[in-house]
């Protein structure tokens, strides 16, 4: 909870009290109603049926469907982690640059690719690009490049608003000390924006591993495609499958959003990175977390 | 190449973004109307309220929209019964705007709780001092100063959401997507540009329209 | 060259865009002094087979085995390679990737439900057909369908952009087409009951039909309106690969191996075998 949420109203007195009980009550039962209600129509349509879910009871379902999507979920996620971040800093600090053939194109690059929809670009990654070179397509680097691309721009936003965050004295002084262009940039503007922009980086992050379900358009074989069409095929529960695949991707992004949480907290207490504040204009805005783009 | 003088072409091509349009317009005032509420409930006296938004955001921001759209089509439809319109496409494409609405409400609701975040103590403190109550200070006091400050975040919500809506071709809904897909397949000596043409509509309506919240939102910034 | 080209990516597109049915292929390399599976199961004892894995009855990844009439079809050509089974490897393929698997080398030979065509012949060498498919209807026990003709107002659930969706689109308009972007999601919505029926190839559809959570809810409508050649797929240039599997073919035909293929994997819902027609196994040319 942060200082805002609880001044926004006063301590309950007895009545306010009272209200919150009856509220509480009155909507906890309603719920508590709604989800008894999904649940018995669940039901009914046999979505609880046990040879639906004695699948998951046995180890080979996991060894053999589940886990196998999930390592080229998670294969892909990484690589695609570790290239758009490289390709954000790159394309930030080429926006950045005093000179226009650099500045102007990169700025293309990344309007366009945060633009386009990455189902769309997946596909084409797929399907076009062996056209242009002649050479095949694994749907593995199908995924990754598309996941990079787009992943990649949206950080490549999120450093650039970073590195113009950081007060202009830093840079000055570095100039001072006759430090050259590209030099401050390295040294000195880039590893403060990355440590102000981690949150963000990180929300981001937890997006790139969302995205890599859409692979499917592609045929790769990740958590869904494997764990949900495959599995479905042999035991006709598509539908448990999916509620299982569902619960490993809430645990997985979960644990990465509080991971985010947890290095918002500590670098906002060791008081290092710089405090980068809601100028207008920037797209990062105050509340960092915010900025990620909900991409599938 | 002569794909787009093909008039079929012409229709796939203008179905499929009809398609896209509506799904952002109804999963945007969907999305719109939920988030707030959600806001709301995360950042109220009533702890029940709050772990209920919590626990939306918790889920519907960490499940792959290809998963939630699917839910929308075997659990609302199939195992819920609840049918939207008798048309097949229709009803795809309703469940598909619940699918993109309470997906996208998660991320309206966080980027309107950081705005509130953003919106000084004191402002609140005098509202409550002057005896407003806590619906009175968030709506008379709070959101719309917090409206201004999340107008940017909205903005890439809103753009985000407008290429999501391509994953509801998943349910069968013939949107952009699927629309490139069909020209692909039916035109293979013509990929490049077909997929030209459908990526630079998206690039030419989505980039104005960041630069646009851009403006906006310096031009309603709350100087402090 | 250019042109062939342009026609294979088509082809290529066409492929991946359908699940079931599909398409073309890469482009025209394979030449050189590629070895073919005649000798590599000689020399190696060893071959991979690009299948699918998710076609009840036909290929299905079952744990880390794969079953159904695709793997024993596979296995009978093993056989009479000389490979034996323990040399056999399983390779998943997509209807996506069928060509450029066997184009790299990837696998050596394709049984994946795989219709020979004239684009695909372009780039791939094709033994069989082994089997005749063609597109058929999936319904309830109790349903009143009886044919494509009787689909008018019925909603029918096939995958995304395939060859069967195009055929209800053009030809039966009055259908209310459903697509996703799997069968297995076709089959769970005609068992829901949002849908009326699921089209496809016959074969694939016997086997969603056949298997035990699906055992008597649904019937095959038995009245074909397309012919789906199923082949065997070898590199171009192997032209004896090619008329080696077809030679197989022709033993299995009378040797009853090909039957039991049938009776242990799609057979098991009653169908009798069908006849292995030897008179229409391709040249190989």
């Amino acid at each position: 909870m942060s200082t805002t949420d609880s001044v926004l109203y006063d301590h309950p007195g007895p009545r306010a009290k009272a209200r919150n009980a009856v509220l509480t009550v009155v909507f906890g039962i309603g719920l508590v109603l709604l989800l008894w209600w999904i649940y018995r129509q669940f039901d009914e349509n046999g979505i609880w049926d046990g040879p639906l879910w004695e699948p998951f009871t046995e180890s080979e379902t996991w060894t053999a469907y589940v886990l196998p999507g999930l390592w080229s979920t998670v294969k892909a996620a990484a690589v695609a982690m570790v290239l758009s971040l490289v390709f954000g800093v790159v394309f930030a600090v080429g926006r950045l640059s005093d000179h226009r053939w650099l500045s102007i194109p990169s700025g293309i690059v990344v309007e366009f690719f945060r633009a386009v929809p990455l189902l769309l670009m997946i596909f084409f990654i797929f399907f076009g690009i062996p056209f242009l070179t002649e050479q095949p397509m694994p749907p593995f680097w199908a995924v990754v490049i598309g996941l990079t691309l787009y992943n990649g721009s949206v950080l490549a936003e999120a450093f650039r608003a970073g590195i113009k965050a950081v007060p202009r004295g830093q840079s000055e002084a570095a100039y001072a000390i006759g430090m050259r262009k590209n030099q401050v940039m390295r040294e000195i503007l880039v590893p403060q924006a990355a440590r102000a922009m981690l949150p963000v980086i990180v929300s981001q992050l937890v997006v790139l591993v969302k995205d890599t379900a859409l692979g499917y358009i592609i045929g790769y074989t990740e958590l869904i495609q494997n764990g949900v069409n495959t599995l479905g095929a042999n035991f006709g529960n598509v539908v448990p499958a999916a509620i299982v695949a569902a619960i490993i991707y809430i645990v997985l992004n979960a644990s990465l959003t509080f991971f985010a949480g947890f290095l918002e907290r500590r670098t906002r207490r060791t008081g290092r990175a710089p405090r980068i504040k809601a100028s207008p204009g920037t797209p990062v805005p105050a509340g960092a977390g915010a900025v990620v783009e909900p991409q599938g | 190449m002569d794909v787009f003088t093909d008039p079929d072409n012409i229709e796939t091509y203008t179905t499929g973004f009809l398609w896209i349009l509506k799904l952002t317009v109804a999963a945007a005032i969907g999305s719109g109307v939920l988030g707030v509420l959600l806001a709301g409930m995360r950042v109220s006296p009533v702890p029940v309220l709050r772990a209920f938004g919590t626990g939306w955001v918790n889920v519907f921001r960490n499940t792959p929209l290809t998963l939630i759209i699917f839910f929308c089509y075997f659990g609302l439809y199939s195992a819920l019964g609840l049918e939207l319109a008798d048309d097949i496409d229709l009803n795809n494409f309703w469940l598909g705007v619940v699918g993109l609405s309470v997906y996208t409400a998660a991320f309206v609701c966080e980027a309107i709780r950081s705005g509130i975040n953003t919106v000084p103590v004191g402002q609140a403190e005098a509202a409550r001092a002057i005896g407003m109550s806590f619906l009175q200070t968030l709506r008379l006091i709070v959101l719309p100063q917090a409206g201004r400050a999340v107008i940017a975040p909205l903005g890439s919500i809103l753009i985000a959401l407008c290429k999501n809506s391509t994953i509801v071709g998943t349910i069968g809904l013939m949107e952009s997507s699927t629309a490139m897909k069909d020209l692909i397949n039916a035109n293979g000596d013509a990929v490049i540009p077909i997929f030209l043409v459908f990526a630079g509509t998206f690039a030419v309506v989505l980039i104005p329209t960041g630069y646009f919240f851009g403006w906006l939102s310096n031009r309603l910034a709350v100087k402090r | 060259m250019r042109f062939t080209r342009m026609a294979a990516i088509a082809g290529a597109f066409a492929l991946a865009l359908s699940a079931a049915a599909c398409g073309g292929d890469g482009d025209d390399s394979g030449s050189g002094s590629a070895q073919g599976i005649v000798g590599k199961a000689s020399s190696d004892k060893k071959l991979v087979f690009g299948v699918k894995n998710d076609q009840p009855g036909l290929g299905l990844q079952t744990g880390t085995a794969y079953t159904g009439f695709d793997i024993e079809i596979a296995k009978i050509i093993a056989k009479g390679l000389g490979v034996p089974e323990s040399g056999i490897e399983y390779k998943t393929t997509v209807s996506a990737n069928r060509e450029p698997f066997i184009q790299q080398g990837q696998v050596d030979v394709v049984v994946a439900t795989y219709t020979i065509n004239d684009e695909r012949k372009k780039v791939v060498n094709f033994g069989g057909p082994y089997y005749i498919a063609g597109q058929d209807l999936l319904v309830p026990t109790a349903s009143t369908i009886t044919g494509p003709e009787t689909l008018a107002g019925k909603k029918v659930c096939s995958v995304t952009g395939s060859t069967p969706a195009k055929r209800i689109q053009t030809d039966y308009k009055d259908a209310k087409l459903q697509q996703f972007d799997s069968y297995s999601k076709c089959v769970q919505a005609l068992a829901d009951g949002t849908v009326d029926a699921v089209t496809t190839d016959d074969i694939i559809l016997a086997g969603y039909a056949a298997q035990d959570q699906y055992a008597g809810k649904f019937k095959v409508v038995g009245k074909k309106f397309s012919d789906e050649p199923y082949g065997i797929g070898v590199k171009k240039d192997d032209t004896e690969g090619c008329n080696k599997i077809n030679e197989i073919l022709k033993t299995a035909a009378t040797d009853g191996s090909y039957k039991a293929a049938w009776d242990a994997t799609l057979g098991k819902s009653g169908t009798a075998a069908p006849e292995l027609d030897v008179t229409k196994l391709t040249n190989c040319s």
